[in-house]
């Protein structure tokens, strides 16, 4: 809960994400920066909720590589800082993080990231971030729970001021998501000023980068000394097999064994990278058998299967052959694989459960854009100018056109990646091709893509999807918006001048809502066989009807009028696909509860959908 | 109490997440332990939301394991079903299901199955210990004029039935945490609505 970050209480209910602000607020953090993206959006968000009255600067920035820049640039200066961001914000910022592990910094610096295990917010894929840890030689915590996040955000800056070095935290979905009691301490306003302060050790040049970086690894090896044992917890147990786990999966392994009521020595890492060497060993030397629980790859594994060939090679050793590899973790699989590690039999049958369960074939419910949504209007739109078109995708809540009935995402990668992925597509072959990306997207990763597509005589049209906001993480302000994470009036950076600035000649604003112009423009532009861009520009409808119901303004919806309903327009509503029009049995109507009275139905239908009276 | 496990089954929009949260507090406030697990982003533009509630003398993972919910508050019929995943006879899971039902896309495009209300409803007793239909939506639309506050009618219904382990005065506080003033009041009658019907309605 929001208001228990602030709390002064001894204890509150706070988000995973929750705790990690608290955890920094209690470190004395003076800035922090972020790009939204779940699971780690509710970091961004509850400083924005919290930033004024805890003295905290902070923002949301272009993008993940700038946030980082931005919160080095603060604990440069000796101020402490954070930046948060999802799996995939990390491959953005890491170009500037690894540098950043031999620049070194001032005040404590700590970067969070939250992977997505079982993709519940990601298209791209499942990433581990936990080995970038090793290559940009920085230390890495893994919390495994709420009160965690809180305790090892705040030990993070002191570790990393220590140091000298950014501290990554990673989390993963469970444990950004999870609410749970957290105990709490005091909160320490921190510096915000600071100062640069002109120093040779801030020059990382040949030929200094080399002996930085054995220092580096010597600063990881004492790392590993003075905190490894801080952050491990070890369960006594009783027996000659063991566990060793880090993150949510400790969790599920103290669930398992009160379920299988075994008690197994068990030790759980909180540092990840450098790893405590030295615990490892002394845990392994007690031990038969032990088993690696850890979700997505065999991180942990790889380092202890290296550590028991030194110092017990007879150890059987259970890991990704026990648990699975891809997919999140639950405590289902825990379950099986300590019975599989003791030989103990769980008293319920699982699979038994499983297989009645299977048995019911349950109609999928995919995601969806809400009713209303104009990016529906735009993308039904492109499908009727032209329904061939090779339809790039992008990373936002249009990526949701990947299902039917609309599917006009052929494809979806990365963030900006439909731009560049239609410039090769449209100049190997001789489709036509329409890139679409959201206005939030365009700033993050698309200028770049757009000047190549100018610089290189493409001929794509890219569709600008822009609804004013960045919608899919929790409507966060952008560049485009015209104010900020402080609720500042800025200057909003407009779309259609920098799409002109970057050369382009066929620019033209349009509303989505309008399916006969949108689509005579598709055509238009597809037509003259030059680089394009349509800016199909109309607020998202959930902030709209928001306003609107602030304002105590009536939303006018739409009725079927079922005498006059033809099967051309049951046809067109199907292809449309507005979760709010239903049909069930032969019979189609309007649910008025979802109805967002946007409109664009009764266009398809003239004369038949009407507002209703 | 070693521990109660609820699941919420809900589309998203229709408020599994608050639902989630005003349980959460009020084991908070009654001295348990809380742990609650949700989901946030992609899955919340009409698609399966699910919040899972654990709490108790001791918890320690968020998400309730397979075949074991105590209570399953599910917002939809065809979600009721989904959430079978988590119910089973021995657990003695009890359902407490609105009956409005919302058809996903699969089904008008797809042509994917949606059963008549008798078939979910036998299927689930196959799952568990007992199902109860309850005209959520509708009632809160009476009482409110939208159908928003069906989560807390269906918690309400479950508070009168005597399924949650839960004293009233800690949902109301809990309540008061969660939602604003003026939605709390108006969320509060529909709550004590719900309360009346499960405490007079049929076993």
């Amino acid at each position: 809960m929001l208001a228990e970050v602030l709390s002064k209480e001894a204890k509150g209910l706070l988000l995973g994400n929750e705790a990690v602000v608290r955890g920094a607020l209690e470190a004395g953090v003076g800035f922090a920066s972020t790009y939204p993206g779940t699971p780690a959006s509710e970091i961004g968000d509850t400083f924005a909720a919290v930033a004024k009255q805890a003295g905290v600067y902070f923002e949301y920035s272009t993008n993940e590589k700038v946030a980082l820049e931005a919160a080095a640039g603060a604990a440069l200066s000796g101020v402490r800082s954070l930046v948060a961001f999802k799996s995939f914000g990390l491959n953005v910022a890491i170009d500037s993080l690894f540098p950043l592990a031999y620049l070194g910094v001032k005040a404590g610096m700590v970067v969070v990231v939250s992977d997505d295990p079982s993709c519940w917010s990601s298209a791209q894929s499942e990433q581990d971030s936990r080995l970038y840890a090793r290559i940009a030689h920085l230390p890495m915590l893994e919390p495994s729970d709420a009160q965690e996040c809180k305790d090892f955000t705040k030990a993070a800056f002191e570790i990393s001021e220590k140091f000298g070095i950014p501290v990554l935290i990673r989390l993963t979905t469970r444990v950004s998501h999870e609410s749970a009691i957290v105990k709490l301490d005091r909160i320490v306003r921190g510096k915000h000023v600071g100062v640069f302060v002109k120093d040779v050790k801030w020059k990382n040049f040949p030929p200094t980068v080399i002996s930085t970086h054995e220092e580096l690894h010597k600063k990881l090896a004492d790392l590993a000394k003075e905190c490894g044992k801080v952050f491990t917890k070890v369960l006594l147990g009783k027996g000659k097999a063991g566990i060793i786990t880090s993150g949510v999966a400790y969790s599920y392994v103290v669930e398992a064994m009160e379920d299988l009521e075994v008690e197994l020595p068990v030790l759980k890492l909180g540092l990840t990278n450098p790893l405590p060497e030295g615990l490892i060993e002394k845990f392994l030397e007690g031990l038969d058998a032990v088993l690696v629980v850890e979700e997505l790859d065999p991180v942990l594994e790889e380092s202890i299967r290296s550590i028991a060939c030194k110092v017990k090679p007879s150890i059987k050793i259970l890991g990704k052959n026990a648990v699975p590899v891809a997919g999140e973790l639950v405590e289902e699989y825990v379950v099986h694989a300590i019975s599989r590690l003791t030989g103990k039999r769980y008293k319920f049958s699982l699979a038994q459960h499983k297989q009645q369960y299977e048995r019911l074939r349950i109609a999928r419910r995919f995601p969806l854009m809400c009713p209303g949504c104009p990016h529906r209007a735009t993308f039904y739109a492109a499908k009727l100018a032209e329904p061939k078109a090779v339809f790039a995708g992008d990373i936002g809540c249009y990526m949701l056109g990947v299902h039917p009935p609309l599917e006009t995402t052929d494809f979806v990668s990365n963030m900006g990646a439909s731009e560049g992925i239609a410039h090769g597509i449209s100049k190997v072959s001789k489709q036509n091709v329409i890139a679409f990306i959201g206005d939030s997207t365009f700033f993050h990763a698309g200028i770049p893509a757009l000047i190549n597509a100018v610089f290189n005589n493409s001929n794509f049209l890219l569709i600008i999807l822009d609804n004013r906001t960045t919608a899919m993480t929790g409507h966060q302000p952008h560049p485009g918006v015209g104010v900020n994470a402080a609720g500042e009036q800025t200057k909003p950076v407009s779309l259609l001048e920098i799409v002109k600035a970057c050369g382009v000649e066929n620019v033209k604003i349009v509303d989505p809502y309008n399916i006969k112009e949108m689509v005579a423009s598709i055509k238009e532009f597809l037509a003259s066989g030059k680089l394009s861009v349509i800016i199909a520009k109309r607020e998202c409808r959930l902030l709209t009807i928001r306003r609107m119901r602030k304002e105590g303004m009536k939303v006018h919806k739409f009725e079927i009028d079922r005498l006059m309903l033809t099967d051309e327009c049951k046809k067109k509503l199907r292809e449309f696909g507005c979760p709010a029009i239903i049909e069930e049995d032969g019979v189609v109507y309007i649910d008025e509860d979802l109805c967002f009275g946007c409109g664009v139905c009764a266009q398809l239908c003239p004369g038949i959908i009407k507002v209703k009276g | 109490m070693k521990e109660f496990n609820i699941v919420i089954a809900g589309i998203g929009g229709q408020g599994s997440i608050t639902l989630g949260y005003i349980i959460a507090q009020a084991a908070f406030l009654q001295g348990y332990e809380v742990k609650t697990a949700e989901l946030h982003g992609l899955a919340q533009r009409y698609g399966v939301v699910p919040c899972h509630v654990r709490f108790g003398e001791s918890i320690h993972s968020s998400v309730v394991m397979e075949g074991e919910a105590n209570l399953i508050i599910a917002l939809e019929p065809l979600e009721a079903l989904r959430a079978c995943y988590y119910a089973s006879k021995e657990s003695r899971t009890v359902f407490v299901v609105d009956s409005k039902r919302i058809p996903p896309l699969s089904v008008s495009v797809c042509g994917e199955p949606y059963a008549s209300l008798n078939t979910i409803l036998k299927k689930l007793e196959e799952f568990g210990e007992k199902v109860f239909l309850v005209n959520a939506s509708e009632k809160a639309k009476e009482i409110t004029g939208t159908f928003v506050s069906s989560n807390v009618y269906l918690l309400g219904y479950a508070v009168g039935k005597g399924l949650i382990p839960l004293e009233k005065k800690f949902i109301l506080d809990g309540m008061k945490r969660v939602l604003s003033e003026k939605l709390f009041e108006s969320n509060k009658k529909v709550f004590e609505e719900g309360e009346r019907e499960g405490f007079h309605g049929k076993s």
